[in-house]
């Protein structure tokens, strides 16, 4: 059934096969930067062919085939692509049949080796970070370069170095064995999740973090037995969850505790109390589940008053042993606050002051322990320590509101 | 198959291994290479000796000048080196890292652009 598309439309399906047809042709062809340009040839025969022929019945298919097909000519006008060719020759339809054959469509498991090879420890965070996102997400360079606030051509040239590397060190296009999967998993999720903290640190950025959700989503729907993936995305859906109240009407962030929880977005917080419901029944806690964990007793309390904190306390504990650092302990002394009071967590709070002396959260929680506790001026001093440590503007904002409250 | 070579980054200024440490490092290493032998993997192994030791040689118009001592003095050197003969980087990092846990130094694995 072909039908005459909106330029909306073929949008919709560019964003949602590119990475599916970039992962297909890397395989048949060998190369990335081969599969790329296969792509980005047959968007064009796509943008030119679609609008007037409607949008074929299985439109990866159509671009994966029409991809190959560009490729191949390209390589026969290059000698030195002769090995490529033989490569990509093998899976190539009969020349006189002109119809892309819609069967052949990308495979969902050339994803899944993308993904581990654009996120392979050998190369560098920011260089896996940058390779999914254009890779798999089908981004731009400029597009990559403004969400990280980096000249457009050093994120060009980090792109170039990774995919070179990929190519001169032979880093392997396939997913690890079962058995390397604990040493390797965690490198893709945490790339999965540096896009979203990106995407959710300010509120122009919400399309980072649609990204970072949808590729979790993919990790989900290719790895629906390892309860971190799963663990990842309800973390990402319960925290996005909340954006519409996080923002006040004049711009301003807004608090948990002090959040319109009504505004939260129902469906994305069902999904991930289910997906935190399907971890628990798997029993074998990892550091994403917890976290979802934790953001599920929130999501689950109309108010912060009701919000069960033993339980939070209790999560953070687990978080703190499965993934012992400052800013967790920091966490769970916010929470220990609404179980033992604020002296108690004053307590922890100046155990971690040294450790944390630079970051202005830990300044920010003394400042709010030590003014439940009615020490004011001490408060206040916090205040001023925590205003002299960010250079965020939302950060700031909010600090110098609470100072002026007192 | 691609052939990697994997460097023994030396510290400079490091504290030479005692008698003792440098028997075992010796131990781990001769059974490393009889692991990489029965993989097929090894093509070469051998230390080196200290950077003082070096001599270099450079062209100059039609002459070729001789100096004394490394081409530059760095905080750390390559001590040794192995090259294997492997199908992709995962195969090499296995090697790198069995290498890193018997020499207790810092391994680089470097691809070869060619070999004979």
């Amino acid at each position: 059934m072909r039908h005459v598309p909106s330029s909306a439309a073929i949008e919709r399906i560019v964003a949602e096969e590119y990475g599916r047809c970039v992962a297909t042709l890397t395989r048949v062809l060998g190369d990335i930067d081969l599969a790329e340009d296969a792509v980005q040839d047959a968007l064009t025969v796509a943008l030119t062919r679609w609008p007037a022929d409607g949008v074929p019945a299985n439109p990866g298919g159509w671009l994966v085939t029409t991809g190959r097909r560009r490729a191949l000519d390209r390589l026969r006008r290059d000698a030195v692509g002769r090995d490529k060719e033989h490569r990509a020759a093998r899976e190539e339809p009969p020349p006189d049949d002109d119809t892309p054959q819609e069967e052949e469509g990308p495979v969902d498991d050339d994803r899944l080796r993308l993904i581990f090879t654009c996120c392979h420890p050998a190369l560098a965070l920011p260089a896996r970070v940058a390779l999914t996102l254009r890779l798999l997400g089908g981004l731009g360079t400029d597009e990559i370069a403004r969400a990280f606030l980096v000249p457009e051509a050093t994120m060009a040239q980090r792109i170039v170095r990774a995919k070179n590397k990929i190519r001169a060190a032979r880093i392997p296009y396939r997913v690890p064995r079962d058995a390397d999967l604990p040493d390797r998993l965690p490198g893709v999720l945490a790339v999965v999740y540096l896009v979203f903290t990106e995407g959710h640190a300010t509120a122009t950025r919400e399309d980072l973090a649609a990204e970072a959700i949808r590729l979790a989503r993919l990790l989900a729907q290719l790895m629906p037995d390892e309860p971190e993936v799963l663990g990842l995305l309800g973390l990402l859906l319960l925290t996005e969850a909340r954006r519409p109240a996080r923002t006040s009407a004049d711009g301003a962030r807004v608090l948990l505790a002090d959040q319109d929880r009504t505004r939260w977005d129902r469906a994305m917080v069902d999904e991930g109390l289910d997906l935190v419901r399907r971890c628990l029944r798997r029993d074998r806690p990892g550091p994403y589940q917890v976290q979802a964990a934790i953001n599920a007793v929130h999501a689950s309390a109309p108010d912060t008053a009701s919000t069960d904190w033993r339980q939070i306390v209790a999560l953070h504990d687990q978080l703190l042993a499965l993934t012992p650092s400052p800013t967790v302990a920091l966490n769970r002394a916010v929470a220990l606050a609404e179980t033992e009071g604020p002296a108690a967590a004053l307590e922890i709070v100046d155990a971690l002051a040294e450790r944390l002396e630079r970051y202005h959260l830990l300044h920010a929680v003394r400042a709010d322990l030590l003014g439940r506790l009615g020490r004011d001026d001490e408060a206040d001093r916090a205040l001023e320590a925590a205003l002299t440590r960010t250079d965020d503007p939302d950060d700031r904002a909010l600090l110098a509101a609470r100072r002026r409250r007192g | 198959m691609a052939h990697y070579l994997l460097s023994v980054v030396t510290p400079s200024d490091g504290e030479p291994p005692t008698e003792d440490e440098m028997n075992a490092i010796m131990g781990n290493v001769a059974t490393l290479q009889s692991d990489m032998q029965s993989a097929g993997v090894w093509v070469f192994s051998g230390g080196l000796e200290a950077p003082d030791t070096a001599t270099v040689l450079r062209r100059s118009g039609d002459d070729v000048l001789v100096t004394d001592g490394p081409f530059v003095e760095l905080k750390e050197y390559v001590g040794g080196l192995t090259i294997i003969d492997v199908p992709d980087l995962d195969a090499a990092l296995h090697w790198g890292r069995r290498s890193t846990e018997a020499i207790g130094l810092a391994i680089e694995v470097r691809p070869f652009q060619w070999a004979p």
